[in-house]
């Protein structure tokens, strides 16, 4: 595979190297952008497939909306990362979609928790469940980051997350509250995801960089209202907590770019088009 | 001397791809229009992030402009303040109930966080009747949901306050 011994991109952030300050506002950046791109593409594999009509369009909406966002932060890290001044500049000029469609899995920094398949309907809305109710915590801090733009994306992305955390809180509680087999399998969803919870509260090296800038969100705080609301849910909708009682963490990986197996799988066939034909347009 | 009021005037013709009753001044999606010299600024926000009318609406922004005569012009994306649907003129709500989506309700009485909460009353745009219910959050588009009326059983979408 040719891409494979190609200088690494400009925009790969190794944690463990030092860069520049403004390497960290564009690393967290790609990280929200590349969170809602790959919750997005997962989402949209139900497009055509979901359990009824209805539900396969609000999927797939809000499949649309994520995308949305994640098109949003690309193009301002684009935009970052085009002005950064430096030699040969304008011959690697990067775009919404090159960021999106050329990086590779060791570039792209969504937790873990958005690279996990599908599985069934319980496991899908579960999964929206649990990011959502992270995001609209995270967005609600970040509609006021000192970075306008960052602000701005955030305060639009939160009126839509909203629609999310109730669809998806709804159904947690239909599912749950439901016949027995509906509750078995949310059952079995948490028991696959709670796992991968936990990273999203986990501050990466540019999420202090951020923060410290007033720019970014502490995410370690946000888990206390997170976990509160989510058992609310959870009670509703008859979910035991001791089936989310601290479980052995899996890993910090995804932020840093470290992902499961999956990642590679979903890159390979949403990348496909533009790596066979770079830079084509319809 | 090309004036703000002249250039509104021409975009009141460009309309919604999806809505094609309702103009992007309907919609509210045109903020501003500035004027700099002999080169106009048209200044616009998108609706839903994911919104992809938007692309099209900027393309017919610049058919627009040019087919009226103006060639130096540019369209500006602007993000915030965010786009809301307090910003649909009422003539875009009436344009939108004849057309048979329901308006959207004005977000201070119904936009509610709470669960398994219905927006109050939507009117059904085809017999009038109050007597409605929601059949999925999401409709047609991502700003729309899908109702039903309970009187004529007539299925129609909402368009969601936000």
């Amino acid at each position: 595979m040719s891409l494979k011994n190609e200088k690494k991109p400009k925009n790969n952030h190794d944690a463990t190297k030092a860069i520049p300050p403004e390497g960290y506002r564009e690393a967290f950046i790609l990280h929200l952008a590349d969170n809602a791109l790959i919750l997005g593409h997962r989402n949209s594999e139900w497009t055509g497939h979901g359990p009824i009509l209805e539900q396969d369009i609000a999927i797939s909406n809000i499949a649309l909306d994520l995308v949305g966002q994640a098109r949003n932060f690309y193009q301002y890290a684009a935009k970052i990362m085009n002005d950064t001044s430096s030699p040969g500049k304008e011959n690697n000029l990067v775009s919404e979609d090159t960021l999106a469609y050329h990086r590779d899995v060791w570039d792209f920094k969504n937790c873990l928790l958005v690279e996990q398949p599908n599985g069934d309907w319980a496991k899908t809305i579960l999964r929206q469940f649990f990011f959502s109710l992270y995001q609209f915590y995270l967005y609600e801090e970040l509609q006021f980051s000192k970075d306008k733009t960052i602000a701005a994306i955030s305060e639009k992305a939160l009126k839509e997350i909203t629609y999310h955390v109730k669809w998806s809180s709804e159904w947690v509680i239909r599912l749950g509250d439901g016949t027995t087999e509906s509750h078995a399998r949310l059952l079995q969803a948490v028991e696959d995801l709670w796992r991968f919870t936990t990273e999203l509260f986990i501050p990466a090296d540019y999420d202090f960089e951020v923060v410290s800038r007033g720019i970014g969100v502490d995410v370690s705080l946000l888990k206390p209202k997170w976990y509160q609301k989510l058992i609310e849910i959870f009670e509703e909708a008859a979910i035991p907590l001791s089936t989310i009682e601290e479980k052995k963490w899996i890993g910090f990986y995804g932020k840093t770019g470290k992902h499961s197996e999956h990642l590679g799988y979903i890159l390979a066939e949403m990348q496909f088009v533009q790596r066979a034909y770079p830079g084509s347009e319809w | 001397m090309i004036t703000k009021t002249e250039i509104l005037k021409i975009l009141n013709d460009v309309t919604d791809p999806e809505v094609p009753v309702l103009s992007i001044i309907d919609l509210g999606i045109v903020r501003d229009v500035k004027i700099h010299d002999d080169r106009v600024e048209v200044i616009i926000t998108p609706t839903y992030s994911g919104c992809p009318a938007m692309d099209m609406i900027r393309t017919n922004i610049k058919s627009c402009l040019l087919q009226n005569g103006y060639d130096n012009f540019q369209v500006t994306t602007i993000l915030s303040p965010a786009w809301t649907t307090d910003w649909m003129s009422e003539k875009g709500k009436e344009k939108l109930k004849s057309y048979g989506i329901a308006p959207p309700m004005p977000k201070q009485h119904t936009c509610s966080p709470a669960l398994f909460h219905e927006e109050e009353a939507i009117q059904c745009p085809l017999c009038q009747s109050h007597n409605t219910r929601m059949i999925s959050r999401f409709g047609s588009t991502a700003c729309k949901a899908l109702y039903q009326c309970n009187e004529c059983h007539e299925p129609f979408d909402y368009f969601k306050c936000h």
